[in-house]
């Protein structure tokens, strides 16, 4: 199947870009604005007992395509055929009727907590599959990842791209009024749901980096009543503080792509600078040794530069340097502050926080600082974060005044799409972490 | 942890608050804090009469006149007072990013704690941290509070400096 799927993105790729006329392909660019419409009827519940996660699942599946933007839902209320069986013949020209360009099918078993799903997905205009069917199995508890499982192959084999369903957020969740905030950190899905709390209230944390393949969370905790950084394990929730360099603080951590090395701030009599360290043994070097406030590193996908802010112009910049240090080149030039920087997992563009004229924004750029481009503006827009596939950001918004609250939007890297996620508490410091397995 | 002490610990910090309206998230780090405020030895006193703060312009680490009269008037305390040490906590308004506001916290901690230590109080008395934008004590989005909230609190604690 992978041989065919394979054959199938170098067809597509040759081929015109033009959904109606070739092979169902949506090309992701800023160009995109009309939504691609498609059509899910309910998963087939193979057995009684799975009648009520069939509807679920599909449900789930059309509201995480839909929820890009990228796509739209023709209602049920608007098909000609049912396709209520997954073994049937697909009717095509039903569904060319009603404009649905791509149709997706599927199938639910439910055995004990046992859940099997099937899918396929069609292109309607072609009158043809794309790619195989997919089976995957997991647990009645956790149907949730499985519909993000089936939404993440349609997204991939209709845009080419990889998805970002299938993954969770560390983040501070956050209660009590600004001037008495508690703080604690927590694990979501991408969409809000299954929120859990990782830490109690005890001590102030913040700023939690997942690692590159989502078992452990480094953050900073104030519980020694100075910032030093924590590693958790997300599994146990055990926690341990990290051995850093000499300092009186040690904050904003990354972790290496590896997953070996720590990349960090340390504070030492009110000079900041940036320090790699490693996490078994805690050896440490210096990379920064400027006056000035070096910190927020950022590695590059292969790990070769690292992307940071400081204020040795005068005020806080981006800057480019080796993952070993050395000389760095300004790449932010425009109006107002840059802090915050984060490396794409493309590689080709950075994402900041940008202060100017009062108001703050989320915005991106190419890693030689050109093409700037602000996706937000708000009175507080803060610590950008990708989705594994470099699609999306998801920052924290907080609002003004006595009553200000925090809480997390997600925006395309296009600018569109703009959109809170859905949580109980306020919210802040997101890190997306990796789809998962 | 019976209910009990948690109750002597509010009534404390209502009292602080009352009082002298110091930081509230540092009243717990004044235990010591217990005798009257007419005591020129008790660190209540240090508070409210010495002056427990010094405040700093938007983005910048410099002490003003006014701050360098208070934290003389620290150094005396302090020297008289040989048997207390000092957690100098560095704070910034909410203008500005997370991380940076640690570190330009921090920069306001070791303003004063070079200061006090350059006017002759031993270094090994003093610790500087910061808590960033993290810990307002006015909430509101105007200069107004933001003028209170960029601070540095010289904390007086018996403890350890560990």
């Amino acid at each position: 199947m992978k041989r065919f799927l394979i054959a199938l993105v170098v067809l597509m790729l040759a081929g015109p870009v033009v959904a109606q006329s070739g092979p169902l392909r949506l090309t992701i660019t800023d160009g995109v604005i009309e939504p691609l419409p498609f059509a899910v009827p309910s998963f087939e519940p193979e057995n009684a007992e799975a009648a009520q996660v069939a509807a679920d699942i599909t449900r789930l599946v059309a509201l995480d395509l839909s929820g890009t933007g990228l796509f739209r839902e023709i209602p049920a209320s608007a098909f000609i055929s049912a396709h209520s069986s997954f073994a049937q013949t697909v009717a095509y020209p039903d569904w060319r009727a009603i404009n649905a360009q791509a149709m997706i099918s599927g199938a639910v078993t439910v055995s004990g907590n046992q859940l099997i799903v099937k899918f396929r997905l069609y292109d309607v205009f072609s009158g043809t599959e794309m790619g195989g069917g997919l089976q995957f199995a997991g647990t009645v508890d956790g149907w949730r990842r499985m519909a993000h499982k089936v939404a993440d192959a349609a997204y991939r084999r209709i845009t080419g791209e990889g998805g970002y369903f299938d993954s969770r957020i560390v983040f501070v969740s956050e209660s009590g009024p600004k001037d008495n905030r508690q703080k604690r950190l927590a694990i979501m899905d991408f969409d809000g749901a299954n929120m859990q709390f990782l830490t109690d209230s005890s001590a102030l944390v913040l700023a939690p980096r997942f690692s590159p393949t989502g078992d452990r969370v480094l953050y900073t905790s104030f519980a020694s009543g100075s910032p030093r950084i924590n590693v958790l394990d997300v599994t146990s929730v055990g926690t341990r503080q990290l051995q850093t360099a000499d300092g009186e603080m040690a904050f904003s951590p990354r972790f290496s792509r590896d997953g070996t090395q720590v990349i960090y701030s340390l504070a030492n009599g009110g000079n900041t600078d940036i320090y790699r360290g490693d996490i078994a043994s805690g050896a440490s070097t210096r990379l920064t040794s400027a006056p000035s406030i070096e910190t927020a590193p950022s590695l590059s996908p292969d790990g070769s530069q690292i992307v940071f802010e400081s204020d040795r112009s005068g005020t806080q910049q981006m800057y480019i340097m080796s993952a070993n240090g050395g000389d760095a080149r300004r790449i932010s030039f425009g109006d107002g502050r840059y802090a915050t920087p984060v490396w794409s997992p493309r590689g080709d563009l950075i994402a900041f926080t940008k202060q100017n004229a009062g108001r703050f924004h989320i915005g991106v750029m190419r890693t030689d600082g050109s093409e700037e481009r602000l996706l937000t503006s708000s009175f507080l827009d803060e610590g950008p974060t990708w989705s594994p596939n470099g699609r999306v950001i998801m920052f924290m918004r907080e609002t003004q005044g006595a009553g200000g609250t925090s809480s997390l939007y997600s925006v395309d890297v296009s600018g569109r799409n703009l959109k809170p996620v859905p949580l109980p508490n306020g919210a802040s410091d997101p890190s997306w972490g990796p789809l998962q397995p | 942890m019976t209910i009990l002490p948690k109750i002597a610990l509010m009534g404390l910090i209502v009292i602080t608050a009352g009082c002298t309206n110091p930081d509230r998230f540092t009243a717990g780090a004044n235990d010591a804090a217990q005798a009257g405020v007419n005591d020129p030895t008790s660190p209540l006193f240090f508070n409210q009469t010495i002056g427990d703060r010094v405040l700093f312009a938007v983005d910048t680490s410099t002490l003003t006149d006014e701050g360098k009269a208070i934290l003389d008037g620290q150094v005396g305390w302090l020297q008289s007072n040989a048997d207390y040490l000092a957690i100098i906590e560095g704070h910034a308004d909410e203008q500005g990013t997370r991380e940076y506001n640690i570190s330009l916290g921090f920069r306001r901690s070791n303003a004063v704690r070079e200061y006090l230590v350059s006017k002759g109080v031993p270094a090994t008395r003093l610790r500087a941290t910061s808590y960033g934008k993290e810990r307002p004590i006015q909430v509101c989005s105007q200069e107004s509070c933001y003028a209170s909230n960029r601070r540095a609190v010289t904390v007086i604690s018996l403890a350890s400096l560990s």
